[in-house]
């Protein structure tokens, strides 16, 4: 029970709690809502589909900590590709990765970068849906708001309930990139120190290993907790073909 | 305006929307490949430069000596085979087994493996390394084998979701044949699943390929590193080696995407059917 004590007096610990919520609650609704969007916008039938499709997916091949690599050098606040076009049309870029302000979102910049594989499963979604749902919307007069509002996002709420339920996992267990781009460090000033990286540097570090199960009993319970209320409301908003 | 141009206006806007963000997505790519072929000089130059001048395969070679990549390759190289080759041993017969055998205590059990999906990997990392660690295992690569040979939940769900599709006819016809149940597994179903298979070996390949976390734990001594821990060197000594870290990136990336390219079609497909047919 002492692991538990002192993991509640351990600012780092709560520290690492709200870095890992601060990036799921706006990683998960981004990733859904640009996934959705893009997934939609392919579904129009457009030229080149396989071609646009490929794009979106290949980051998803790319090793994380490549990917780390790539983009902390994309992002150098000096020499990065990114400060450089902003340069280009007068701006003066932040520090990204090097400052505290910034690096959340720099980190959330990066994992949108790996959305392909869930537009991929949009679009297929998507593709269930009959036509003849948008046929009769269409001679009820229904513009294109009013069919996407009561058509195709309650019948890809189930699609959508799955990567949120997926996205969401996956946000809080965020390990390699952070682990990488700071060397385990967690900087600048620890707004970079995720909960599952606090919890290896603990167990595997500094061989606290009770510490540690502690907080992966504490993570399990906050996962559980939540994929529960996800579960519960989801009768609320997500609909099933033949219900 | 009429319906058509509004159609029309629709049609372009998405496009344009569609092409930014592939722009988003492939820049990446290319600024990869471009400081991969830079010289230091010119990778620390601003504003940046797309095109390498000149073009400094060096890096390449100097990249590949400066970590043991070779070492490291053919580490990464038998994990993921050997990973693979478990998942596709195990996952179709508990998959099938699950699917089109009665036995007792078949639903707990199923109902058992998708909990197991569910609990975060963090939460069974410290026991698991216990584990591991009074079967000696720490420090070789059997933990990122051995594991995948009993099953992994999410392929074994996502092939079972197949066997379903597949009627029961053909198993009748065969048992009339005489063939054994094993037989009728091994010759008929697992062939038609084929195609699941293929995706799930494909996903297990990726995950085993791109891992840093399992490697990190279990591969504590230098010779037994994978590419993933060997691209950690480049930055810990004496500041980074921009392009040669890079070059090894573009190493690393370049096998999967050439893997998919050519099995494109069945992973996407396998993809698609993980998703949502439930």
């Amino acid at each position: 029970m002492n692991n538990y004590r002192d993991l509640f007096n351990d600012p780092l610990f709560w520290k690492s709690i709200y870095n890992t919520i601060y990036f799921t609650v706006f990683f998960v609704p981004l990733s859904i809502f640009i996934g959705v969007a893009l997934a939609m916008m392919l579904n129009m039938k457009v030229k080149g589909l396989a071609v646009f499709r490929t794009i979106f997916f290949l980051p998803t091949l790319v090793p994380q900590v490549a990917l780390a690599v790539l983009w902390m050098w994309l992002l150098h606040p000096n020499f990065g590709l990114v400060n450089g076009m902003l340069a280009r049309i007068g701006i003066d870029g932040p520090p990204w990765l090097g400052g505290e302000a910034w690096s959340k979102p720099s980190l959330i910049l990066m994992s949108l970068w790996g959305i392909g594989q869930a537009v991929v499963i949009y679009l297929a979604g998507l593709g269930d849906i009959p036509d003849d749902y948008y046929e009769a919307a269409e001679i009820d007069g229904a513009n294109w708001f009013q069919k996407t509002k009561a058509v195709t996002l309650p019948l890809l709420t189930p699609v959508i309930f799955y990567n949120l339920v997926m996205g969401m996992i996956g946000a809080f267990q965020q390990f390699t990139l952070p682990y990488t781009l700071t060397k385990g460090q967690g900087t600048p000033a620890n707004s970079m120190t995720f909960y599952v990286m606090y919890l290896y540097e603990n167990g595997f570090r500094y061989f606290k290993m009770g510490y540690a199960s502690a907080m992966a009993w504490i993570l399990f319970i906050i996962v559980m907790a939540l994929t529960a209320i996800i579960f519960v409301t989801s009768k609320r908003w997500v609909h099933y073909q033949g219900k | 305006m009429n319906p058509t141009t509004i159609k029309r206006l629709k049609r372009t806007l998405a496009y344009i929307c569609l092409i930014l963000a592939s722009a988003f997505f492939i820049i990446p790519f290319v600024w990869l490949i471009s400081t991969s072929l830079k010289p230091l000089t010119q990778i620390f130059t601003f504003p940046p430069q797309w095109i390498p001048r000149p073009f400094l395969w060096s890096n390449y070679s100097r990249a590949v000596e400066y970590i043991h990549f070779w070492t490291y390759l053919k580490n990464t190289a038998i994990i993921t085979i050997f990973s693979t080759l478990g998942v596709i041993v195990s996952c179709p017969l508990v998959a099938y087994s699950f699917a089109k055998l009665e036995w007792r205590g078949r639903g707990i059990l199923f109902f058992v493996t998708l909990a197991v999906m569910m609990i975060p990997g963090q939460v069974t990392m410290i026991p698991l390394f216990l584990l591991f660690t009074k079967l000696g295992w720490v420090g070789t690569s059997l933990p990122l084998i051995v594991p995948q040979f009993f099953g992994v939940p999410i392929y074994i769900f996502l092939t079972r979701q197949f066997f379903l599709g597949l009627p029961d006819a053909l198993r009748e016809a065969a048992r009339l044949d005489g063939a054994s149940e094993f037989r009728i597994y091994l010759q008929i179903m697992f062939p038609l699943a084929k195609s699941a298979i293929l995706a799930v070996a494909l996903f297990q390949f990726m995950a085993s390929w791109t891992d840093f976390m399992g490697p990190l734990l279990y591969l504590t001594n230098e010779p037994s590193y994978t590419v993933s821990l060997g691209l950690q060197q480049f930055q810990s000594q004496k500041g980074s080696e921009w392009g040669l870290l890079m070059a090894v990136s573009t190493l690393m990336t370049l096998p999967i995407i050439i893997l998919f390219f050519f099995l494109q079609k069945t992973f996407i497909s396998g993809i698609t059917f993980s998703g949502i047919k439930g």
